[in-house]
């Protein structure tokens, strides 16, 4: 007694209307988050003694960047899960999981870019900390494209997991990048070993930000996942139930 | 902080075309993908509203095993 049978939710069929309930929750902590973070980042923070002004772009391009390498962690996890232990929703999980994660790597690569002209001058450079973050681009829209392009659901989980599990090798290397090499990249301002090397309130702006990018991808990858799951059990009697009652 | 004026806020210490070009994309991609997963479910559901049925009650199609 007492105790929550997880296990209930690793089925479509209980998971599809928790996540229905989910997803407003998530969605309200997002848009909360999000104006609370811009907030700070606008009307609190203070200009940069070195960038000026410029420096704003943090605030967006920071949380990207850590969601793109969270997310694609995520992705090869369940998709890992669903390639060995066969459970159909661990891989449409994977599956939901893949725009999102690309969105937030092509943003961290576009607001870089963007960050880059005024402050190093030039859009782009081919050093490790953003050729690595293109190749998680590229992994992502590889895992899109080899499953679209598998017309068996099963084997397109399959292929896909073995892209997404090799791909992992990236995250470490896009992570470790501006330590590994040199490169015109700034070092980690955050990390787990160090004291943050930024003032208060533009950490707090960006760490609120982060927070606020996190609710938005788990309401966008829980919508997702419902769709995936109708259209994937639309031979089902529960998702017959589930039209009927919606009609 | 203190902008003074929308014209200071807007101009972002010379920065305005960074900091909004950076900003108007992200706030762009969200929308779009929030406008296409409202799509996806709307589609879906008039799929499975609209097509034959099979014995348990959903839909019959060509990839039925």
């Amino acid at each position: 007694m007492g105790t929550i049978n997880w296990f209930k939710y690793s089925s479509p069929q209980t998971f599809f209307p928790l996540a229905g309930r989910l997803i407003p929750w998530f969605a309200v902590l997002a848009l909360v988050l999000c104006m609370w973070g811009l907030y700070i980042g606008f009307l609190v923070a203070p200009t940069d003694a070195q960038q000026g002004e410029a420096y704003r772009i943090i605030f967006i391009h920071v949380p990207a960047a850590w969601m793109s390498m969270f997310i694609y962690l995520v992705m090869a996890f369940w998709a890992g899960i669903g390639l060995v232990l066969n459970t159909r929703l661990s891989s449409m999980m994977a599956t939901a999981l893949a725009p999102t994660g690309a969105m937030f790597t092509f943003l961290a690569l576009w607001t870089g870019a963007l960050w880059g002209k005024p402050t190093w001058g030039t859009w782009w450079v081919w050093d490790a900390r953003l050729t690595s973050e293109l190749i998680l681009l590229f992994l992502y829209l590889g895992f899109m494209a080899l499953q679209a392009a598998i017309d068996d659901p099963r084997r397109a989980d399959k292929a896909g997991a073995v892209l997404a599990l090799t791909g992992v090798v990236n995250i470490p290397i896009i992570y470790f990048s501006v330590k590994w090499w040199n490169t015109l990249h700034q070092g980690a301002s955050v990390s787990l070993m160090a004291a943050p090397t930024m003032a208060k309130t533009m950490l707090l702006g960006m760490l609120i930000m982060a927070l606020g990018f996190w609710m938005y991808s788990l309401a966008a990858v829980l919508a997702r996942v419902r769709s995936i799951i109708l259209e994937r059990e639309r031979h089902t009697e529960w998702v017959a139930e589930y039209v009927g009652a919606r009609k | 902080m203190n902008w003074g004026s929308w014209s200071n806020f807007w101009a972002m210490g010379g920065y305005g075309l960074y900091v909004w070009g950076s900003y108007a994309v992200t706030v762009l991609f969200m929308l779009t993908e929030i406008v296409l997963l409202l799509q996806r479910k709307k589609s879906i559901m008039q799929f499975l509203a609209r097509m034959p049925r099979n014995h348990y009650g959903g839909v019959k199609d060509e990839t039925e095993t």
